[in-house]
């Protein structure tokens, strides 16, 4: 059976897609823990380009990087979980439209 | 298979600084809980002080190692020596500030070493993962940071916003890396800067929404309009010792890779850049300056005060010439004294609690405290660009690099803005000299280091405005090659 290959183009439309769902997402989403997931949803989309891009070059280097990213949006995920875990201690809500102590 | 060249003298101060980190990490643990407190700062004091005497005989020459990820040029040293002074400082005003507020833990200067790492990474990469890595060790330290009085609401408030819209922004930062990466096919500043001038990629699709991208990554770190408004949230919910070291720090690191991704890798699209950045810099200064005349929380209003400052950093981004780039370097060193200093001014007159915040309880100091008043009053002037203070001659080497590239209504404008910031700036100081006080502050503890602080930033925006030659002249020298 032969498997028809994808172009790389269309990786790259996909990862877009994905990036632009991710921003969306962030900005109209009022759970902080959603908001986090849109925001890796984005990191995980900018992979998806690094890694297509380093195939389509024959270059290394995307992969390196699209491994450093994972690895940043781990260290990000175990500060920004303990930062949603306090401020649900202080208010007990994580809802992002609640927490507005500070204003103007 | 070739074996990497490793040069470990080249990142001394980096990894002195590291060490030091974990070191005050370890000593957390193991010394007994009422000694540790202060001997912990003493200790990150004793780490940059090391790194600083690393970094400056790093001076004598240009090297460049890690397979040219890495470069010690006069632009890195100039601010890693920047970024050790504020992390001095900061600790020096961290000592007291965190045993009266009761965040006197080992984490916290181990953060701060920490921070200060990846600024010193952002500054001296060329290369896109180094400085991406830079920038996120820098963030990631500052967002715990932010959220370290954990009982303090805002506090916590600060660091949940600060964090969102930190990764939020890390994202488009990453979509602009990854979108280079596919026009030019490397990482390296230089290869991306030789690729665009050989294959005459000027209108390349990709690399002009690259563009935009890195702007919006860039701008949320130095706290541009639009992407400001976390800036005023952060800075009056974080510790105020966290605040200036926010304030100055990151500002200037963000500075620091912006200038550098932008003048090394990307001269070709200047034309395109500086339109950008023009309306952007107007846009900052401008709201910066008018939302400050209305705030009554000096946090708040310094936040609001750094904001403006980073658009006057902006016009000589813009002008884009030699004299502009060593200007930019000059505004962060003597931005970074005057900002520490106002901010210590706050700390000394604090109370647990964050007491004692509001402009109002600045009424009457003038007689009680003269000597605080004087410095506070001394700091205010600088920003506000009264000769013959720091900020005055930093302002004018801004803006008369805008005017020597031709960019007369950036520099008019910029001379208004900074009229106008001299209401808000004077309004403390007569409230300070000319009004009664309405509550009375008393049971004030001035901790020793604070006040040795003090005195270190009076006497830094001292010399740099009435001594600017000496590090006007360094700064020139540092630029050298960098474009």
């Amino acid at each position: 059976m032969v498997i028809p290959s994808v172009p790389p183009e269309l990786y790259l439309v996909l990862s877009a897609v994905l990036f632009t769902i991710g921003v969306i997402g962030a900005l109209t989403r009022r759970n902080a823990i959603l908001v986090f997931m849109c925001i890796e949803m984005m990191l995980n989309a900018v992979n998806i380009t690094f890694i297509t891009l380093s195939r389509f070059l024959q270059s290394l280097d995307g992969v390196l990087f699209a491994f450093f990213v994972m690895a940043v949006a781990a260290a990000e995920a175990a500060v920004g979980l303990a930062i949603f875990v306090m401020i649900y201690r202080s208010r007990e809500t994580i809802n992002v439209d609640e927490i507005n102590l500070l204003k103007w | 298979m070739k074996i990497p060249e490793i040069d470990l003298y080249l990142i001394a101060p980096e990894i002195i600084i590291t060490a030091f980190g974990f070191l005050v990490l370890l000593l957390d643990v193991f010394l007994p809980k009422e000694e540790r407190k202060g001997y912990l700062g003493i200790i990150s004091l004793i780490g940059i002080v090391v790194a600083f005497l690393f970094t400056l005989p790093q001076m004598r020459s240009v090297k460049s190692g890690f397979e040219g990820m890495f470069i010690s040029d006069g632009y890195a040293l100039f601010f890693k020596i920047t970024f050790l002074i504020i992390a001095f400082l900061t600790v020096l005003i961290s000592i007291g500030y965190t045993q009266r507020e009761g965040i006197a833990f080992g984490e916290y200067y181990a953060l701060i070493l920490f921070a200060t790492l990846g600024m010193m990474l952002m500054a001296a990469g060329t290369h896109l993962i180094i400085i991406f890595l830079g920038l996120e060790t820098m963030s990631i330290s500052i967002y715990i940071l932010a959220g370290m009085m954990r009982e303090d609401k805002r506090s916590v408030e600060a660091a949940l916003k600060y964090f969102l819209l930190g990764a939020f922004a890390t994202g488009f930062l990453l979509y602009g890396i990854a979108l280079i990466y596919g026009a030019t096919g490397s990482f390296h500043l230089k290869d991306i800067a030789s690729y665009i001038a050989t294959k005459n990629l000027l209108r390349s699709p990709m690399l002009l929404m690259s563009l935009v991208f890195l702007t919006i990554g860039f701008g949320f770190k130095i706290a541009s309009v639009p992407f400001h408004m976390w800036t005023p949230d952060v800075y009056e919910g974080a510790p105020t010792s966290i605040t200036a070291f926010m304030a100055t720090g990151v500002k200037a690191a963000g500075f620091s890779a912006l200038i550098r991704v932008f003048f090394s890798a990307l001269p070709a699209f200047r034309p395109d850049w500086t339109s950008i950045m023009w309306v952007i810099c107007v846009a900052t200064m401008t709201l910066g300056n008018i939302v400050a005349i209305s705030q009554t929380n000096i946090k708040r209003m310094l936040a609001y005060s750094s904001i403006a400052h980073a658009g006057y950093i902006l016009v000589a981004f813009v002008a884009g010439n030699d004299l502009g780039t060593s200007g930019i370097l000059f505004y962060l060193m003597a931005y970074a004294f005057m900002n520490i200093g106002a901010f210590t001014v706050v700390i000394l007159l604090g109370k647990k609690g964050e007491e004692n915040t509001l402009i109002s309880d600045y009424a009457g100091i003038g007689f009680k405290y003269p000597l605080l008043a004087a410095s506070m009053t001394i700091f205010l002037l600088s920003m506000a660009g009264i000769p013959p203070l720091g900020g005055f001659m930093a302002k004018f080497y801004v803006f008369s690099a805008a005017v020597k590239s031709k960019f007369y209504w950036l520099a008019i404008l910029g001379v208004l803005n900074s009229a106008v910031s001299v209401y808000y700036y004077l309004r403390v100081t007569v409230l300070m000299y000319f009004r009664e006080s309405e509550r009375e502050i008393t049971g004030l503890q001035f901790a020793p280091a604070s006040v040795i602080a003090l005195i270190l930033t009076v006497i830094g925006t001292l010399y740099m405005g009435i001594f600017p030659a000496n590090v006007l002249s360094l700064a020139q020298r540092s630029i050298a090659g960098l474009m």
